[in-house]
């Protein structure tokens, strides 16, 4: 992240992903509200890197299409997400499962919006080869217990 | 032997004969016996599928699911134009101007259509409204929809944008848009059973081209369409795991 597209006042945190890499990233308490009506929706490979998107991924994650087709997924993470979330998401959907949770995302600006995701595999000819996630609007009293879950699960 | 040929049941009653007159056009096309069945409602159409009675089908897109995924039809075409989004609405003197207004207790009205539901109740989540706190009154037409919120038996109904943008102006005076989907994907398709996978080409190619004369052209017009748009199987696997996930 780079910090000429910051608006607002952000604070620094180096994010540490599953694979051991580290991440520098900058963070505001600006919250983007979830357009109303709207479904998000973006592809990944089996990696887990961006293959296809809609309009309204384009919208609230603020980069431009070209800057998140074939970028990792975790491009969007924000530091308030706890590991353990995104190891119970890969371990579900590699199992053939459908995932279900909440999640807030990190917008290239440096603010968040919070949905309510599904990921699921999709499955052809008996293989998974990729996978489609699906957000949609969460209500605040979702995202309150799950800002209190992920917290706890922070240890803060 | 002939094969059967249905309709998603949600199309407006006055395109029944259009519909017919479509038949009339396949079955000379493909020297085909093709016999058109329409039901009244998507229990009965879903009975007629699981019964084996659907060769050819223009499906709604969580029928879709079913057809493609298990019973092994293929997806050849979709009308040209925007995908079925769907509005959540109000009588315009409700409290309510968006759905985080809505309360416990809400009555909704709607009809069966399995689509419009399902995307309605995700819409909805951001109330904290789901079926254990609301009350469904289902009505037989959009029509019946729009008379109880009129005369106060329900507080929000659903209805497809299409049939909503259907009611008349004074109707629609007296009714509030809280919120209008845009999923951009959800679509009805048109599907050919295993039975006429053989023709399949064939008849993808008579749809595709179907807009190419007056006559064609003039009977696409009266079921609402332009044209025919070509659908790789691809797009419509990648449709039904995008509903897959609002049905769970
Ligand atoms: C289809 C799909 C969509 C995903 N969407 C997101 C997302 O919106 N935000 C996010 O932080 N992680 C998302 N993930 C999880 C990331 O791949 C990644 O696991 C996560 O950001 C944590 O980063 P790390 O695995 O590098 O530690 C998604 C994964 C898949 C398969």
């Amino acid at each position: 992240m780079n910090l000429d597209h910051i608006s607002g006042d952000p604070v620094e945190h180096v994010l540490t992903h599953a694979d051991g890499t580290r991440r520098r990233v900058y963070v505001t308490s600006i919250e983007k509200p979830y357009p109303h009506g709207k479904l998000i929706v973006s592809r990944t490979d089996t990696a887990g890197i961006i293959t296809q998107c809609n309009q309204s991924f384009v919208d609230m994650s603020g980069y431009a299409r070209e800057e998140l087709i074939g970028q990792p997924h975790s491009l969007l993470r924000h530091p308030g997400m706890p590991a353990a979330a995104f190891r119970d998401l890969w371990d579900t959907v590699k199992a053939g499962h459908q995932w279900h949770g909440y999640v807030k995302n990190l917008r290239k600006d440096g603010g968040h919006y919070w949905v309510h995701a599904a990921v699921v595999p999709n499955i052809r000819n008996g293989e998974i080869v990729g996978y489609t996630s699906v957000r949609r609007e969460p209500s605040r009293e979702h995202v309150a217990a799950a800002e209190l879950q992920y917290r706890e699960m922070n240890g803060q | 032997m002939s094969f059967n040929f249905t309709v998603s049941p949600s199309f407006p009653n006055e395109r029944i004969s259009d519909w017919y007159i479509f038949n009339t056009w396949l079955q000379r096309s493909l020297s085909l016996p093709i016999h058109l069945e329409l039901y009244d409602n998507f229990g009965a159409q879903r009975a007629a599928i699981a019964a084996g009675k659907v060769d050819i089908i223009h499906a709604n897109p969580f029928d879709a699911s079913l057809l493609v995924r298990e019973k092994g039809f293929r997806a050849i075409a979709r009308p040209e134009g925007p995908p079925d989004e769907m509005v959540i609405v109000s009588a315009a003197e409700s409290p309510a101007q968006g759905i985080p207004d809505l309360q416990p207790g809400t009555r909704l009205a709607c009809t069966d259509d399995p689509c419009v539901n399902t995307v309605g109740r995700i819409l909805l989540e951001p109330a904290n409204l789901d079926t254990g706190n609301t009350v469904e009154l289902r009505r037989e037409t959009y029509i019946q929809v729009a008379k109880a919120i009129l005369r106060g038996e329900a507080d929000i109904g659903f209805f497809p944008v299409a049939a909503f943008n259907a009611l008349s102006s004074l109707v629609r005076r007296d009714i509030r848009v809280l919120v209008t989907s845009d999923t951009q994907v959800i679509q009805h398709v048109f599907l050919v059973g295993p039975a006429l996978h053989d023709r399949v080409d064939e008849m993808t190619h008579l749809l595709l081209t179907m807009h190419e004369t007056d006559k064609g052209r003039s009977m696409l017009e009266a079921l609402g369409a332009s044209r025919w748009q070509n659908v790789q199987q691809e797009d419509v696997e990648f449709m039904i795991d995008i509903i897959s996930t609002l049905t769970q």
